[in-house]
């Protein structure tokens, strides 16, 4: 067991600076006025959007037992106190963890 | 060799109200629990998130290994879900591409890249010369890294203390963090329509395929924003 998690690391770090390592070879010929790094600049910015909402919609592990409702209650409240403390991203973050909880506890 | 000024302003970003440090923090403190009930040693834990440092492939990999796959499958499934990496490298190293800089320094920081330095990176890169650019980033990668190795160790020893709900608690923060972020870097057409386009198609495609459903989501949306932004300019 212990190689096999060794291993895992390993093969876990390869195949993710795999796609840094590619990037930086591809950012060498790109220039950042030109219309292809306008492009990856919008593909960036989707999949990581695709990412955060496929957490929050179909999450893994303990999120998944929590309502739909209550997740998408707490993310809502959490941009309003975004916005509200000035763009603060401590209070939002800190606030979601506690109300997340308390939620959980209670439902 | 690594200008020291700029690597420390770069390291400094993780104090103040728009620090990850916290996001960050409960995540990685989550991960170190996690590890620590799949049955890794404190130092398996730590090289894993010094080796990999990205949150969704640490979780494909615990997964994975739950369920007892095979290296090629751990490989494959981790590629797929870290495959955003590669958009985000391109969209972030010619910004800090300078002719007097040494190449390894991108060789080698770009094993920082990872949505909360990211976001950070391309909030600030205008503000800094573009010469040291470069350090400022390594400034701020050194600093997260840091943060997430710490919040690895913490929940690893801190596991036996989490109960459910607290570990229910530190799972919502990273992606409210997210999506504050994302939210507050919406300024152009572009941008804007890459998010939100980007959180309606990426679950869409869920249906599809849940593997691809990242990439195919992101795909789609980031290519319709950029015509929808280029046919604005034109």
């Amino acid at each position: 067991m212990t190689i096999n998690i060794i291993l895992a690391i390993f093969v876990t770090s390869l195949a993710t600076y795999l796609s840094r390592f590619l990037g930086v070879i591809s950012s060498e010929k790109i220039k950042e006025n030109s219309k292809i790094f306008r492009w990856f600049n919008c593909l960036a910015y989707s999949t990581l959007a695709s990412l955060i909402a496929r957490i929050v919609i179909f999450p893994a592990g303990v999120l998944s037992e929590i309502d739909y409702l209550i997740r998408f209650i707490v993310i809502g409240i959490s941009l309003l106190i975004y916005y509200f403390t000035k763009r603060n991203l401590v209070y939002p973050t800190v606030f979601s963890a506690i109300i997340l909880s308390i939620l959980s506890t209670y439902y | 060799m690594i200008n020291s000024e700029y690597f420390f302003r770069g390291f400094k970003s993780i104090k103040g109200l728009d620090s990850p440090a916290f996001a960050l923090g409960a995540s990685f403190v989550a991960i170190g629990a996690l590890l620590k009930n799949l049955g890794f040693s404190i130092q398996e834990s730590i090289f894993s998130t010094f080796l990999t440092y990205a949150l969704p492939g640490s979780l494909v990999m615990a997964e994975s290994l739950l369920v007892g796959a095979s290296l090629v499958n751990i490989f494959l499934a981790v590629w797929l879900v870290n495959a955003r990496l590669y958009p985000m490298t391109v969209s972030l190293m010619p910004l800090l591409m300078d002719k007097s800089q040494p190449r390894w320094k991108y060789y080698i920081s770009c094993h920082f890249i990872a949505v909360s330095a990211w976001l950070i990176m391309k909030s600030k890169h205008q503000s800094i010369n573009r010469k040291y650019r470069i350090d400022f980033w390594i400034g701020i990668g050194t600093a997260t890294w840091s943060v997430a190795i710490v919040s690895t160790v913490i929940g690893y020893l801190a596991s036996d203390y989490l109960n459910k709900d607290m570990m229910i608690g530190l799972a919502i923060v990273n992606p409210v963090y997210f999506m504050c972020m994302l939210v507050g870097a919406m300024k152009t057409i572009e941008v804007s329509l890459s998010v939100i386009l980007g959180t309606i198609l990426g679950p869409l495609f869920y249906f599809l395929s849940p593997e691809w459903s990242i990439l195919y989501g992101g795909f789609t949306a980031g290519t319709i924003a950029y015509f929808i932004g280029e046919l604005r300019d034109n």
